[in-house]
């Protein structure tokens, strides 16, 4: 296979290709823009006139060589500062895959454009640089991916070349970094020693380090296994809008429509709908390209219930021996991205799912010091930091743990005096619940 | 039985999501229509996510004056076929008004107006949403464009106050006189759309495709011969098999070489292809390096 060509435009829909979506974090110093415009360059995704403007703004700058920053720093502010500030995202495909890169910056003061970054990836590339070994950036960027649940870790050691494509110094990093994320929770991670500069290991495997075995890192990309990492075990089924045609022709339709957050749904299921409790069966699963007999993460459908009930948004759809949790109180992990701190009897507006109400700041449990993972008592969390906290809502929450479906165990606070998005919550488990199915 | 949707269905869900949600938390949304590819996957994705129902939004199209007349043809007969509402913002109503002032000269284009048409029509309608077919594959600055971006009450886009977005959670809290611009196709490429259309066998007007038209060079690329524009020095038009990548206005929206006239042969000039759809035909970025940014701060698509 040649990686990296986009070739074959025949358009159906038996073409099977899936989507990785994966985040970078990193500054401009460990080679980051450099190895994601290696990956593009390599794979043949920069297009000519991308690549001339490239060019021509490094001469004009006087880089003094093809600063390959410039392809995905696109405010006028990053450009003049030569920082990356904020998310971008890139858009790369090769025959086997399409991914959506999450570029964030590494720096401390951007924790939540990295945790934006991680929110939605089902990888994390991480970069050491060979020569100056794991660093409080890299154990603040293993640490996000280890909170935000990504389930794999690609761990970069760059600049090889520097330290003469050294096998010890490769073995050294790996120990250094697997004894460390230890006392993390992380599922999947691989070391892979590249030269984002030279090209080494990044598409094309390396000549210069025969001792490596495995892949490089696009052929990771390309292969690494995403399928099971959905929840597949738990129907979860947000009610997100009602479609109520009410004309001569659907008089009577009324469907429930959502994307599917969790678990598997068929025709016939019997299923408790949260918080009420009410119980009834799926009659159909309806698409505008017709039913379906079975819906699965992250499928947007239309569900039509047996028994008319008074479902509306926000309500949540189980199967009925296994319903998410009705939590009137719950503790979570929050990353903080206000400029005001949260503190203990703060109020948000809080968004889960498709689910909106107000939640009061009960506690902070603690503050989790990033670099050294201890836990340090506070009364507040200020901007970029994280820690446990306590939230009492004003009407319940259908909460699953985050750990187990990042759908349905994920919110974000709002404030109400600013509308800013304020808070990432990840919950970690219901102190008190209410309704009919308390569980897990 | 594999439980993984294929890339193109797994964005399709996400737009669908995407609607669903200004549907729901927004009180006057509208569909912003060019008569593009992307606003026309816009329109089906629309369907996808409400239908049996009609759409709970109207369309709205700015038209400068200065469109494609296929592409205003195929506008009015696409959104009948639907049975939805179109409201269409006349440019040249705002420059009758003197809310904008009319370029002169060779390089004239109503490019820049329109964002002065569409921010007094989401006004005028008191539209708190409006959902557009950009994509961040198309040019830097949208790169770092979030799917509900925020726009004050100036309609303007401040890209160093963006909210985080994560997950798939999405904040639309606007108060009154302010609005989100909603995009619902961020993550799809040229690409994608193509073999959207090709996959969903969608209309496009009929200049996407090959065909003879009267073209002139200017600045290597090649606009359409129309009353719109005038001619300098020896620009000299000439006939050749052209097709557009992007539908815009005839002033600022370049042809390109063609032969490809069916939807399979454009999908397969489009994976090959090795420029930009916005470098190869849009005039309107080539201002300067910020351009898209600087528009978009002021209120543009």
């Amino acid at each position: 296979m040649t990686p990296g060509v986009a070739t074959n435009g025949h358009a159906t829909r038996t073409q099977t290709s899936e989507l990785l979506r994966f985040a970078t974090a990193g500054s401009v110093d460990d080679g980051k823009s450099t190895l994601i415009g290696r990956l593009l360059f390599d794979s043949k995704q920069i297009l000519v006139d991308q690549l001339d403007h490239v060019v021509q703004t490094s001469e004009r700058r006087g880089d003094g060589y093809v600063n390959f920053a410039l392809l995905t720093d696109g405010l006028r502010a990053e450009r003049e500062q030569g920082i990356t500030i904020d998310v971008a995202y890139r858009y790369f495909q090769t025959p086997r895959r399409k991914f959506i890169i999450a570029d964030t910056p590494g720096h401390e003061q951007y924790t939540r454009n990295m945790v934006t970054g991680a929110s939605t990836a089902d990888l994390s590339v991480v970069l050491i640089d060979a020569r100056k070994g794991v660093s409080e950036q890299t154990r603040r960027h293993v640490y996000i991916a280890s909170l935000l649940r990504i389930p794999h870790l690609a761990v970069c050691i760059n600049k090889m070349d520097l330290v003469g494509y050294d096998e010890a110094v490769f073995d050294r990093l790996v120990y250094e970094v697997t004894d460390w994320a230890a006392r993390l929770e992380i599922l999947d991670i691989t070391f892979i020693p590249i030269s984002a500069l030279h090209g080494d290991n990044v598409v094309d495997r390396s000549s210069a380090m025969p001792w490596y075995d495995g892949p490089p890192l696009l052929y990771h990309l390309e292969h690494v296994c995403i399928a099971p990492d959905r929840n597949l075990a738990d129907v979860r089924f947000p009610v997100q809008w009602v479609i109520r045609p009410m004309t001569a022709e659907h008089h009577d339709y009324r469907g429930y429509s959502g994307q599917v957050a969790g678990g598997i749904l068929r025709p016939g299921d019997e299923v408790v709908v949260l918080p009420g409790g009410q119980r009834t069966r799926i009659a159909a699963i309806d698409t505008y390209d017709g039913e379906i007999d079975a819906a699965f993460p992250t499928m947007s459908v239309t569900l039509r219930l047996e028994d008319d009930l008074d479902v509306s948004r926000g309500d949540m759809i189980c199967l009925a021996d296994d319903p998410a949790v009705v939590a009137r109180e719950f503790e979570a992990n929050v990353c903080w991205m206000g400029e005001r701190p949260l503190m203990p009897g703060s109020r948000y507006a809080i968004k889960h799912t498709t689910r909106s109400a107000r939640a009061v700041v009960e506690a902070i449990e603690h503050r989790i010091d990033v670099n050294t993972l201890e836990h340090e008592h506070t009364d507040q969390l200020a901007l970029n930091q994280i820690g446990r906290v306590r939230l009492r809502v004003s009407s319940p929450m259908l909460v699953d743990p985050y750990s187990r479906n990042r759908t349905t165990g994920s919110f974000i606070l709002i404030d109400e005096a600013t509308n800013d998005t304020v808070g990432a919550g990840m919950v970690v488990g219901a102190t008190s619940v209410a309704g009919p199915t308390p569980s897990a | 039985m594999s439980y993984e949707l294929p890339h193109l269905e797994a964005l399709e869900a996400e737009s669908i999501h995407i609607f669903r949600e200004v549907a729901a938390e927004l009180e006057r949304p509208v569909l912003l229509f060019s008569g593009g590819k992307d606003s026309i996957v816009l329109l089906r994705l629309a369907e996808k996510a409400f239908r049996p129902a009609g759409f709970p939004f109207p369309i709205m199209h700015v038209d400068t004056g200065h469109n494609f007349p296929e592409v205003i043809e195929f506008r009015d007969r696409r959104i009948a076929e639907l049975g939805e509402r179109l409201i269409v913002s006349h440019v040249q109503d705002s420059i009758d008004t003197g809310r904008a002032v009319e370029e002169t000269g060779p390089r004239a284009s109503r490019n820049r107006l329109q964002t002065v048409t569409l921010l007094d029509a989401i006004e005028e309608h008191g539209f708190d949403a409006a959902f557009g077919g950009a994509r961040r594959d198309e040019e830097r600055a949208r790169a770092k464009e979030r799917v509900f971006s925020f726009r004050d009450d100036f309609g303007q886009w401040d890209p160093k106050r963006q909210r985080p977005e994560l997950w798939s959670l999405y904040n639309g809290a606007v108060n009154r006189g302010e609005h989100v611009r909603v995009f619902p196709i961020s993550n799809w490429t040229e690409l994608d759309v193509w073999r959207y259309i090709a996959i969903e066998n969608l209309e496009v007007p009929s200049i996407y495709f090959a065909h003879r038209r009267p073209v002139f060079e200017r600045d290597g690329m090649l606009y359409a011969h129309s009353p719109h524009v005038e001619l300098i020095d020896d620009e000299r038009p000439f006939e050749l098999s052209v097709r557009y990548r992007t539908v815009g206005d005839m002033t600022c929206t370049g042809a390109v070489r063609s032969e490809a006239s069916t939807l399979e042969t454009v999908v397969a000039e489009i994976a090959a292809t090795r420029i930009t759809e916005r470098g190869e035909t849009r005039a309107d970025d080539r201002v300067t390096e910020a351009a898209m940014e600087d528009r978009k701060r002021e209120g543009y698509f």
